[in-house]
């Protein structure tokens, strides 16, 4: 029997406030041991938590972003259960009246366009950090809490079942990625926990409306892991299925290093977590008014960004959806052309050389030791003729380790394209002087023989004749 | 001549006449606690030296001419539930037995601003659960007008150091009577104010949505000057209200004139002391006979209170006391692992009734219970509003008895904790309702043991019932009488 998947997603991200969401204390990442913390978010007896207004912004943006209906009287609730990272024993969170519901993102895989639609977005403070006296806990003899996490704001965005494949799931995540991105809540940076997702999978009988059931794996951080946690559960729940066996609900977590989920605990263990309205904070009402002066202040967001590539520059569909696929790559676009510089050449060389060489050595767009302004001069150079596309891949790489101008570096390495015919017609003489097979192939009505001549002119101009010209001289010499 | 058994106000104007010395009030009310605390027991901690270092600044501040301002140099006690600085507060709780807070309640920054004398933190039952402070982890308390009684609770402290003339004024909270029981028990005026009117952050909570903190005193003057101290709404406290603060002393005149009083029957039937309702209805005819009005009223929701408030109180206190787990500050058990070490914790340094209320909150909140139990409850909390919105399209206040009985005596409750709770049954509905609502002493009984009236007021109206109160005041004497702190009579 062929099964099909069905995938939903519980995406955690991370808000970047400057502030925690129920307190004053602050929020950065790699602070020493429990110096973020005040008697508020260590819960001491007595404490109230009072609401980070920042928080509802950044969660109705999220939503509106997301095509999200908002919950103009919503509450948060008291979700209960003992954990050491959690000082109150209860995490404050919303239960029944989210901020955000009924909302959808599209996504597109191989070309094709999918709508995902969201169940909702809700408000939530995250747990402290259990740090093991060794490497894990089962061979740890004691363990400290770090509280600096605690209380930082984050939004759980939930997914309707609505995907099929792991594909499907990574472009769903990075779209979610892209959207929080934009609008700018968070810093979603997926090494730094910013962005976590709790996966849902079960199967079905291809054709079947009924839902399998299902298994969840917690807390995936790396888009990597997201697909192989998924493809690993797919086959595993197929072997099951096929083996005349049943798949059991249960939580399982996944292993990076081997690459499969393992069970961790079942149904039969799971938490009732005994949900109440939070009587400490009142309910958070928000206005037409409020809600459309957030819609007004949404940047443009992925999918217009993408149409209006398409529209004003001609990119093509997938590259313009490459392009606005992270706001840092799409600004770093804008900038780029804002020099002046042909956008399909821009766009080329970002998610050509550029992205080639982040990749290698790790680094974000933002991070890139080459300027939007520097490629974009270095782009004017080649509309110029002054250099060819082939030198530019040259001086590109000058520039990586250079801080210098591309037209300084073009000049002191002598890369400037020779586009003085006099200056090329020695070279060509020369070639068809010392090729009298290709010369003759070539007379013989084989054009593709004058290839092999002008790479031996090139070659003899180190690469800088204008290859346009080359092939003009060429011919006309040829043709004599 | 003795200064213990004078009210604030009396005192306030002594010192500026500088007629005694804020140290000499000092040396005096703690020379009663020398005398007395052994047979009440009001106290769970004393802070002597540092008050007597607090009267001397006062008296420092008195030599420079300066002015000063109400509280100044007079003796009070915080309730121990009520987060202190630097000074142990344990909810008379073992698990909280080291427990010394490093930061101030909200009520006691204002306190101090206005640098009063801190005695101490009086008794309570533990987490303030129970209605007789015999739920205390530490030692009872006894009524100063009978050392055999309780003094109600769970204020219970509060309520006998002001009786005792142990302390001239005191803090409580109250969350389903616990500063108004203990209040008529003891014979002193309580006041619970409208939620959200004092902050409540520094307050150990309890039932977050019922708990509020309040004045004891000696008479109603000084439970409006007190509340002029303490109110006001503070950015710590989400549920405090941001209604402007009126001088509550302004409403300390005789005026009951067209005063529109309700009486709910509910309020006055089975199980009420004969010698309790008489004089309820004493009182009743006294502001009838000042020129207020009487009208009979209903409530009609008012059996379904104490089910209500015994459902909604212990599910916010499970959730709320979740935090006492042994893993970072409190006491610890230890076990051979996590689990076992917040079991044992719990297991040990919980007393009874809060674990009987941790157990009953659950319940109420597990899978499958939640709807028939605390989103019924939710409910009716909304018709009992809903009951008193009513009565209050027609009267101005609503008066009943604060407690259907007098006093009791210690251990004669304690093993039926239902009929204890039943005790709960005027005061309990306010708290559902968020309303204000004060006790005052209306007679005492056969057996010589205080009265108390309860004026009811509408949200936020606390002008109302501190004007009926201090006008009912004015023509009787019970606030000036002094407990006997003797034995049985």
């Amino acid at each position: 029997m062929n099964y099909e998947a069905v995938i939903g997603l519980e995406i955690h991200c991370e808000l970047k406030t400057k502030t925690k969401i129920f307190c004053g204390c602050a929020t950065g990442f790699g602070a020493e041991q429990n110096t973020h913390v005040c008697p508020v978010c260590l819960g001491l007896p007595g404490v109230l938590p009072t609401i980070n207004k920042r928080v509802v912004e950044f969660a109705i943006k999220a939503g509106l972003a997301t095509n999200c209906k908002i919950n103009q009287y919503s509450k948060f609730d008291r979700k209960n259960y003992y954990y050491p990272d959690l000082p109150k024993n209860w995490q404050t969170s919303q239960y029944d009246l989210p901020i955000c519901v009924n909302g959808w993102v599209d996504i597109d895989v191989d070309g094709e366009k999918k709508r995902i639609r969201l169940t909702r977005i809700h408000m939530e403070e995250d747990a402290g950090k259990l740090v093991h006296s060794g490497t894990t806990i089962k061979d740890s003899l004691s363990s400290d809490v770090d509280y600096n996490r605690t209380g930082v704001p984050l939004l759980e965005i939930v997914s309707e079942p609505d995907m099929r494949s792991a594909a499907e799931a990574r472009a769903y995540m990075e779209k979610i990625k892209a959207i929080m991105e934009y609008i700018d809540v968070s810093n979603c940076r997926m090494e730094e926990g910013n962005l976590r997702a709790d996966i849902n999978v079960s199967l079905r009988p291809e054709g079947s409306e009924t839902l399998g059931t299902r298994t969840e794996m917690k807390n995936i951080n790396s888009f990597k892991n997201l697909e192989d946690a998924i493809n690993y559960e797919i086959e595993r729940q197929t072997e099951v299925l096929e083996d005349g066996g049943h798949v059991v609900q249960e939580t399982r977590t996944f292993d990076p290093a081997r690459g499969i989920t393992l069970s961790m605990r079942s149904k039969e263990n799971a938490h009732d977590y005994r949900y109440m309205p939070e009587p400490d904070l009142p309910p958070i009402i928000t206005s037409d008014e409020t809600i459309e002066k957030y819609r007004q202040e949404l940047p443009e967001l992925p999918d217009a960004r993408r149409a209006r590539l398409e529209k004003e520059y001609g990119l093509s569909d997938y590259d313009a959806g490459i392009i606005t696929s992270s706001r840092a790559m799409a600004e770093y676009f804008d900038a780029v052309v804002g020099t002046g510089a042909d956008p399909k050449l821009a766009a080329n060389w970002i998610m050509g050389d550029l992205a080639k060489n982040l990749n290698e050595e790790n680094l974000d767009i933002a991070q890139s030791p080459v300027s939007a302004e520097r490629l974009g001069k270095m782009i004017g150079l080649i509309m110029k003729d002054t250099i060819s596309g082939k030198i530019a891949k040259k001086v590109f790489k000058e520039m990586w380790t250079s801080p210098d101008d591309p037209e300084k570096i073009v000049k002191e390495k002598g890369l400037v394209q020779i586009t003085d015919t006099s200056a090329i017609e020695p070279a060509v003489d020369a070639a068809i002087a010392s090729n009298p097979k290709a010369v003759a192939e070539y007379k013989g009505g084989k054009k593709k023989a004058l290839g092999a001549l002008v790479g031996q002119v090139m070659k003899a101009t180190r690469g800088k004749a204008n290859p346009q010209m080359v092939n003009q001289l060429l011919a006309q010499k040829l043709a004599e | 001549m003795r200064y213990f058994d004078q009210p604030a106000h009396v005192l306030h104007d002594m010192l500026k006449q500088k007629e005694i010395s804020a140290v000499e009030l000092t040396q005096d009310v703690l020379k009663r606690i020398d005398e007395v605390e052994g047979s009440v027991g009001a106290y769970l901690t004393l802070t002597k030296e540092a008050a007597l270092e607090q009267a001397g600044k006062v008296d420092e501040k008195l030599a420079k001419g300066e002015e000063i301002p109400f509280l100044a140099g007079i003796p009070g006690a915080i309730k121990d539930n009520i987060c202190t600085k630097g000074i142990k507060t344990t909810c008379a709780s073992k698990i909280l037995e080291h427990f010394i807070p490093p930061y101030d309640a909200t009520v006691m920054t204002k306190l101090k601003a206005e640098s009063p004398v801190l005695l101490g933190k009086t008794n309570l039952d533990e987490f303030a659960m129970g209605g007789s402070t015999e739920n205390s982890a530490y030692h009872v308390t006894r009524n100063p007008w009978n050392t055999d009684d309780v003094p109600g609770g769970s204020s219970g402290g509060s309520a006998a150091a002001v009786a005792a003339g142990t302390a001239i004024w005191a803090l409580g909270s109250d969350t389903g009577g616990s500063i108004r029981q203990p209040a008529s028990f003891c014979g002193v005026v309580g006041l619970k104010p409208t939620y959200g009117r004092v902050s409540r952050y520094g307050l150990v909570a309890y039932a977050s949505s019922l708990d509020q903190i309040g004045p004891l005193t000696r008479d109603v003057a000084d439970a409006a000057h007190l509340l002029n101290v303490i109110s006001g709404h503070d950015d710590m406290d989400a549920t405090s209200s941001a209604t402007v603060v009126p001088d509550f002393t302004a409403s300390l005149r005789e005026d009951v004139k067209g005063l529109k009083i309700g009486l709910p029957k509910e309020y006055f039937t089975k199980g009420m002391d004969p010698e309790v309702e008489r004089a309820v209805r004493a009182a009743i005819e006294t502001y009838r006979s000042l020129g207020a009005e009487v009208i009979e009223i209903s409530l009609p929701h008012t059996e379904y209170a104490i089910s209500t408030y015994y459902l909604i109180a212990p599910a916010e206190a499970a959730t709320n006391l979740q935090r006492y787990d042994g893993v970072s500050y409190g006491e610890r058990v230890e076990g051979s692992d996590l689990v076992e070490m917040m079991t044992n914790t719990r297991t040990e340094k919980f007393g009874e009734e809060v674990k009987r209320r941790i157990m009953i909150g659950n319940y109420a909140l597990s899978a499958g219970y939640y709807d028939a139990y605390y989103l019924k409850a939710l409910k009716v909390r909304t018709l009992i509003q809903q009951d008193y919105t009513e009565a209050f399209s027609r009267v101005d206040v609503i008066m009943c008895p604060t407690a259907p009985t007098t006093a009791y005596p210690i251990g004669s409750m304690i093993s039926d904790p239902l009929q204890m709770y039943l005790q709960d049954i005027c005061t309990v509905p306010l708290n559902l309702a968020g309303l204000p609502g004060i006790s005052i002493p209306c007679g005492r009984s056969s057996q010589g043991m205080p009265i108390g009236l309860q004026i009811i007021g509408k949200a936020l109206d606390e002008e109302t019932i501190l004007r009926a109160a201090y006008t009912y005041e004015q023509s009787q004497d019970y606030h000036k009488e002094m407990a006997p702190l003797g034995g049985k009579h």
